[in-house]
This record gives C-alpha cells, structure tokens and sequence, in this order.
C-alpha cells in the first residue's frame, strides 16, 4: 500500500508530554490543578435557553456565519467593551469554538513560506494550526523578567521580509500574563510599520483582574489590520457547548467564511441560541465568576509565596506559571514525580513551548477546598526534594 | 472591599479567617478588624448555619402567614411588627406590597403549635384583619442553596 499520509502532518510531532496526560487522566484518587477550563456550570438561564430552543424544535442549520441574533449581540458587546465596531453582517463569523477561529484565521492568511511570529509560551494549537496552514513558525521567546509580556525589540528581531502575521493571546495561558493599553502601544506601532497582520486570541478577555482587558485592535490605525478571536468557553463556562467567533475586516474575514462554509458548514444552533442570552444577560454571572476566580489567585499566590516557590504576579486567565528552576528537575521531571509522588496532576510549562520550560502550569478553575488539598500534597511533596 | 468580604461570608460563614484573608488580598488582622466593626454596625447580623431538618428525626413544620393589617396612627407597620418578631418560633418575617402587608415565616413543631400560634398569639391582636397560612411541604432551596444537589459532572484531569 502507498504511503496514504501527508507529509506537513506527519512531521507535526504529537506533544512530547501526552504520555504524561495519559497517566495523569487514568491514574486513581488524583488531584489535578491541571485543566484549561472552568469549574463553573455553564449559567442555568444560558442552559435553559439551549433547552427551550431544542423544545421549539430550532434544530435546523443556522446561516453559515451564524445566527445573525448572535453577531449582532456580539458587535454590541465589542462596542460596550472596547468602543469597536463591527458591521455583523460582513465582519463577524461564529465559530466552533476559539479553536476553529484560530485554523480558519490562519489558513485564510496564510500562503507557503509566510512567516508568523508565534509568542510563546502559548496555547498549543498556534504552532501546528500555522504548519498545517503552510507557515513557518517563527517562535519568539517570552521571558519571565517582562512578566511574559511582548516586548518591541523581542518582535522586532524576529521579523524577516516573509514575516506576515504576529499571533498573540493576552490574558495568557498559560503564563496569566495581560498587556495593557502602554503594553501594547509600541507592538501596534510596529505592526503598523512593517505592514504585520495580528492574529488576538482573547478567550480570556473576561479574566483580567486588574483593570479591563483592552484589546489590541481598538489601538489607533489596529482594526484594519486585526483578527479578533473570542468565544463563550471562558467567560461564561461554556467549553462543551463548543462556540467562538472571529471578527476582522470584511475582505478578510469573507474568505475565512469559505473555509468554515466547506469545513464546518455552521456553528451547533443549540449552542448559537443559547450565547445570544449569555451575551445579553451574562454580565453579572461572568463578574461572580472573576471575583472568584481573582480570590483564588490571590490565594494560590500567598501560598506560592509560603512554599517559597516563586512565581511572578498574572493578573488574567485562571493560571499561575510558577519557577521551579531552583529545584533542579526540568519541568517534566518535576511534574511526573510530584503525580506519581503526591498524586498532584500539575501542567509542565515545558508543554506551551521552549520558554515555558522551568515553569509549572498550575490552574485556579477549582474551589479553594480543592485547591488546599492539592497545596497540602505540594508541600509534603516539597519536602522530600 | 467590604462588599467583597460580605459576598464571601454570605456563602461560607465558617469561611477560615486565614484562607479569607489570602482570598482577599489583605492581612487576617485587618480582615477581623473589619469583620468585628461591621457585626458592631449591625452589617453582619449573626451567623447561623444551613440546616436540612427533614434529614434528621427531628419533626419541623414551617409555615408561612399572611397577614394584613391596620396601620397605626403615627406608627405605622412598626408597632405591630415589633412586637410579633419577639416571639422566639417566629424566624423571619417581612413587610410586603401586594394584597397583604406582612409575611411571617413561623417554625414549629407540629402543625396543631403553629395553628395555636395563628389563633392566640397573632389573630387576637386588635390591628389584625385577617390572615391566611401556607404550610410548607418540602424545602427545594434555603439561602441559595439547594439542598439535596446532585454531584457535579466530571471533568478531564488536563486540558490545555
């Protein structure tokens, strides 16, 4: 039989440290502070939307870019939010989730040979969607003294002629870091300058404890050049409802809409009826939420700060990246033993790309009583070494 | 930050004072100071704990009356209202709109002690026009929490 494989798929290696998951997610009596998603129940309106929306049987396909309700719920939110705006009808698609957003985003972008400029560490789809795409990766380390943040020069002396696309996701995971409006102003000037395209995953636009999340496009002369990825997962703990959306300019965003039209077709209609209502209602449930889940960090931070490992302030998303430099194990070593040790299921940072190695990814998307547990068995764990 | 505090105790009044003070971002002495000054404000009235009384052997009955009644002149809802709250089986009661003026949420042990409640104590009182009682049958949810909750659904160990 021929070789029935592609080649640019073959050559993506699966994550070194998925051994390590398989363990972790089979292993008895664990207590993982290891998942990307919230420990909420999605809100019981939203829920009950979805309900009845099934018991009026709108099980039907939606129109390719979604709901128009839903679009239209969304330009009033980035408008509320970030005084941006967006016409629903040519410049916002709904995705299945903020992963769907990110492939079409970059395969719409992309021809073979484009450069785009990867931060990491970063989420894990980034990399493998930008090759399947056709790019070549370009990495560009972010360091713990910048508190993870992107730096000018950093960017700088990573773009080539090829450069095309600049992919960046604040509030971060893994690190928690966020950029600032003063962050950001001198990475749009260069995006402005050297004619860069950038690619803002947002997901956890609500997560930002320390003042609002402001987005890179509502910078001056950005919107143009701007691919908004966002989705429901985060914010209004919906990740199994899979649901996302991009927004960008129409020329662009319209070619991203043939991808998801032939791939995807549209979005789950139970999931786009029951967004319309998060969006609308969602504000004061979402604010419970990041109260909580800003209580938690401070927590785990203090207690960091007690087991004396440290870990440099994040201030969104539901991570905290502590260094575990000092205790001399790579961060893959350190977690395999502390799970097999304490049974404390922990992500090596070493899994977000080179320069989360050293790191710990450790998630507050659980309750203060779990997370005690698990700090109980880091200590001890921490005692042995 | 006292709202913060507030929101945190509504949930967990036995919250540890240490964790609560890590949660918030301050130091348990200010933490206690703030506390101790707004149970001195009469803020933070008490703390009582969330009971499911059908799980014991323990017989309750809760009952909820309406009561309407005349006003008194210069005094209002208050005369009457003070002076219902301070019997001990009475455990909430509010001034409504609507049809009624009040709603007095009674604890007894038996439906014949809250019958004798309504007949003695609260009809005999002369500003009293007319009541009506609802007996409670089962208790679904108490102080935003439900009771019986089911187990929550599982999630993965590890998600990226």
């Amino acid at each position: 039989m021929r070789n029935p494989l592609s080649k640019t798929i073959v050559e993506i290696q699966p994550s070194g440290i998925r051994k390590f998951f398989d363990i972790a997610n089979e292993m008895e009596d664990i207590v993982s502070l290891g998942v990307g998603e919230p420990d909420f129940d999605t809100p019981w309106f939203v829920r009950e939307e979805g309900i009845y929306s099934l018991e009026q049987g709108k099980t039907f396909y939606t129109s390719n870019a979604g709901l128009l309700e839903l679009r239209k719920e969304i330009a009033s939110y980035l408008y509320r939010r970030q005084k941006l705006t967006y016409d629903p009808k040519k410049e916002i698609v709904i995705t299945v989730g903020g992963s769907e957003a990110i492939d079409i985003a970059l395969r719409a972008m992309i021809d073979p040979g484009d450069e785009v400029i990867i931060p990491e560490p970063c989420f894990v789809s980034y990399a493998p969607c930008a090759k399947l795409a056709g790019a070549t990766v370009v990495p560009l380390q972010l360091k713990e003294e910048n508190a993870f943040k992107l730096k000018k020069e950093e960017l700088l002396d990573c773009i080539t002629d090829k450069t095309k696309i600049l992919m960046i996701s604040y509030p971060n995971n893994p690190t928690g870091a966020i950029m600032t409006r003063e962050d950001l102003e001198p990475i749009a000037e260069v995006a402005r300058e050297r004619d860069l395209i950038v690619i803002s995953d947002e997901i956890y636009s609500e997560l930002s404890y320390r003042g609002d999340h402001v987005s890179i496009a509502s910078l001056e002369g950005m919107q143009e050049r701007t691919i908004i990825i966002n989705g429901f997962s985060k914010a209004y703990a919906m990740t199994g409802w899979r649901l996302g959306y991009l927004v960008g300019p129409a020329f662009i965003v319209e070619q991203m809409l043939k991808i998801h039209q032939f791939a995807i077709m549209a979005a789950p209609t139970t999931s786009q009826y029951a967004a319309v209502l998060a969006m609308r209602d969602g504000d004061e449930e979402v604010a419970k939420m990041r109260e909580s889940y800003n209580q938690r960090r401070r927590f785990l931070l203090r207690e960091f700060e007690r087991l004396q490992i440290p870990c440099f302030e994040p201030e969104g998303a539901f991570y905290i990246f502590p260094c575990i430099k000092k205790f001399g194990m790579t961060s893959e070593e350190f977690a395999t033993k502390l799970l097999y040790q304490e049974k404390v299921a922990v992500v090596p940072g070493s899994a977000f790309g080179d320069s989360g190695e050293g790191f710990l990814r450790v998630s507050y998307a659980y309750s203060i009583e779990e997370l005690k547990v698990a700090l109980g068995r880091i200590e001890k764990f921490l005692e042995t070494l | 930050m006292r709202e913060e505090i507030l929101r945190l105790l509504e949930r967990n009044g036995r919250i540890d004072l240490c964790d609560a003070a890590k949660m918030l971002g301050m130091t348990e002495v200010d933490l206690a100071n703030e506390i101790a000054q707004m149970e001195k404000e009469q803020i933070i009235c008490g703390y009582t704990t969330l009971i499911n009384w059908d799980k014991t052997s323990t017989e309750k009955v809760t009952a909820l009356i309406e009561v309407k009644v005349t006003p008194q002149r210069g005094r209002g809802f208050s005369q009457f209202a003070e002076k219902i709250c301070q019997y001990p089986e009475v455990e909430s009661m509010y001034l409504l709109s609507g049809n009624y003026d009040f709603v007095v949420i009674l604890q007894g042990k038996t439906m014949r002690e809250v019958a004798r409640f309504v007949s003695d104590k609260l009809a005999v009182v002369d500003s009293v026009l007319s009541t009506s009682t609802l007996f409670v049958l089962k208790k679904y949810k108490d102080h935003g929490s439900i009771l019986e909750s089911k187990p929550k659904a599982e999630r993965r160990r590890i998600t990226l």
